[in-house]
């Protein structure tokens, strides 16, 4: 095994990583790795096991077998919340936002202090905490929307609060799913513009389907198909294997 | 501290002053020692809806089996009380002087051993809050922690419920059995029986009861409270935000157990015994009942809802026995269909704005800011 020899840089270390469900092989002996501040973009056809391999990492699925190093740590022992806690973000696919909740309210429990019951009750809203929660809403276009509860903001808008929500944890590693999906093109647009500012100083993890959206951000791109790694490398170099035209770009 | 600054808002604010009115001048007042008597049993389900309206209203975790832990603490009330009843002078007929008069009668000749540290009133105190905290702490654990939740949740509650009240009918010497157990007496030699004792009882509740809501409203406003409505909606947010879904759901729970502990030793109390048909299937559902007709995501609208739909039991089923059972379901029905956020969500959308029209055309200056807050606590419920 190569695991001796790993270079100390990566920040993310998938390793023959399986999950099988009842027999069925959804993401099938996969290893990639991922670099300090590196955008890894993951596209694929449908049903290829793009957001299996988030749930992975994040916890939200146990791995069949398989490793995944974090920071030299084994994330697929590790509780949903202690993978948070080691610096993994995780934004679904559909928006999940607290709705009954305001805007400010959903930034401050993001806000990665006062996470045990104990803490929560002490918890307070402090400077810090206020300071905070006005600079990332600011960043995410929703400044003037603190006091509003997050069931009357546009699906755009419930998209930049989620994305607003793991950036206030500051993680290591940001992983996205779809994160431009739904979107109007002039939402698309300031998305893209939001992606370009907060990927600095982390790593992010993409699943994105829009092509220009994928050129424009992506440093290196995974290209997957029935759970397995079908070609790597840059967007210049994925576009024209024929392997990748034939299964996904090709139509 | 941002806490006192605004523990109420406005409206809550003349909630808490319309309820101690209520509570503490007007009920005393107006009615006789029986019927404030009754108001003293109604309103320890009040403790249990208010542990509802967090756990349930604010966490979502609908329990069906709070009557076990009013039952718990209300027989950890009634197992001080019975003692010292049963005082060798009392019971020198029996064949075994000193022991409840039921242990007698089933052949036990001496007292249990878990019954022994009942004649220190510490240690009950500290049982009634202890005992059915940590049997709520151990149910959660093993519920939560694995992921248990929702109807599954509900139903083995109400399995709880169920065992519990089997237990206690089955270990008749060591429960009293079905009848509970009667002819409690005094509280440190202080005769809990005649009026006046009946009158001290009803303000201690009364206290007790603006404690636990002063508790509830505690919880509710830190970020506790935040956490639990936002798991209600989007478990797996609140867990890939980096919280332990599990224990805060534990907690809702716990805290809810020891409410409704604290109501039912208030019932041994005012009341004068306990059985088990207040700790079975039939009662935990009423519970639940009287926190949705009060409005589960408040607090105020739990202990109008356990006076109201008491109040009506007693005055509709002295008239009609038969028929309670089905109103009180049809009550249920009406309530989840037509107003799910009850008493308090029909005064949030239809009697608050029109005061507050009056009073704006009053002033002029119009309160829209508590407004707003008013609408939170009337947001839809899914």
């Amino acid at each position: 095994m190569l695991v001796g020899h790993q270079p100390k840089e990566f920040l993310l270390a998938v390793e023959a990583l399986t999950v099988s469900f009842d027999g069925f092989k959804a993401v099938n002996n996969l290893s990639f790795y991922v670099e300090e501040n590196e955008i890894r973009v993951i596209i694929g056809p449908n049903g290829a096991g793009k957001t299996t391999v988030l749930d992975l990492i994040c916890g939200k699925t146990k791995a069949t077998s398989g490793s995944i190093q974090f920071r030299g740590k084994e994330l697929t022992k590790l509780k949903e919340n202690e993978i948070v806690q080691t610096g993994v973000g995780r934004k679904f696919q559909t928006p999940s936002v607290f709705e009954d909740l305001t805007v400010f309210e959903n930034l401050e429990i993001s806000y990665p202090r006062g996470r045990t019951v104990f803490g929560s009750l002490t918890f307070q809203r402090d400077a810090a905490v206020k300071e905070r929660v006005e600079e990332v809403a600011e960043m995410i276009f929703l400044k003037d929307r603190l006091d509003t509860y997050a069931d009357q903001l546009s699906h755009g808008q419930k998209q930049w609060l989620e994305i607003g929500m793991l950036l206030i944890q500051d993680p290591d590693l940001l992983m996205l799913d779809e994160p431009v999906a739904g979107m109007s093109v002039s939402e698309r647009a300031k998305t893209a513009e939001l992606l370009n500012r907060i990927i600095k100083d982390r790593s992010v993890l993409v699943i994105e389907h829009d092509m220009k959206f994928v050129e424009d951000i992506a440093h290196k791109v995974t290209v997957l198909h029935q759970g397995q790694i079908l070609s790597e490398g840059t967007m210049e170099k994925v576009k024209n294997d024929p392997k990748v035209i034939e299964v996904y770009l090709g139509h | 501290m941002i806490i006192t600054s605004r523990f109420f808002n406005r409206s809550e604010l003349i909630g808490f002053i319309a309820l101690a009115a209520i509570l503490f001048v007007i009920l005393p007042l107006s009615l006789d020692v029986f019927r404030l008597n009754l108001v003293a049993k109604y309103l320890t389900y009040a403790f249990v809806a208010i542990g509802l309206v967090l756990c349930w209203g604010y966490g979502g975790i609908l329990s069906l089996g709070q009557g076990v832990f009013f039952g718990l603490g209300g027989y950890c009330m009634a197992m001080f009380l019975k003692l010292e009843a049963s005082s060798v002078e009392n019971t020198k007929i029996q064949s075994t002087p000193g022991i409840p008069d039921f242990m007698d009668w089933n052949q036990i000749t001496s007292l249990p051993f878990f019954w022994q540290p009942f004649h220190s009133l510490t240690f009950t105190i500290l049982a009634i809050i202890l005992v059915p905290g940590l049997f709520a702490l151990i149910i959660g654990t093993a519920m939560f922690k694995r992921r248990v939740g929702g109807t599954y949740f509900a139903i083995i509650t109400q399995a709880v419920a169920a065992i519990l009240t089997i237990l206690i009918v089955g270990q008749q010497g060591y429960t009293g059995g079905i009848n509970g157990m009667t002819d409690l007496r005094t509280l440190k030699g202080w005769d809990i029986r005649p009026d006046h004792a009946k009158v001290i009882l009803y303000f201690v509740e009364v206290v007790l009861l603006f404690a636990c809501i002063g508790i509830a409203q505690f919880i509710r406003l830190t970020k506790l409270g935040r956490i639990l409505v936002a798991m209600r909606e989007q478990e797996d947010r609140v867990r890939f935000s980096g919280y332990s879904v599990a224990n805060f759901k534990i907690f809702a729970f716990c805290m809810a157990a020891v409410f409704a502990a604290i109501g039912g030793a208030m019932f041994a109390l005012n009341v004068g015994f306990m059985s088990p048909s207040f700790v079975g299937i039939v009662p935990s559902i009423e519970m639940v009942i009287y926190t949705a007709v009060g409005g589960r995501m408040s607090i105020f609208g739990a202990v109008w809802g356990s006076l109201l739909v008491n109040f009506a039991k007693t005055s509709l089923s002295e008239s009609f026995p038969q028929l309670w059972l089905f109103g009180l379901g049809a009550l249920f029905i009406a309530v989840v269909l037509a107003f799910p956020n009850g008493l308090s969500g029909i005064w949030a959308d239809y009697v608050q704005p029109r005061i507050d029209r009056l009073l704006a055309s009053r002033k002029s200056k119009p309160g829209s800011k508590w407004a707003d807050n008013s609408v939170a606590d009337g947001a839809p419920a899914e």
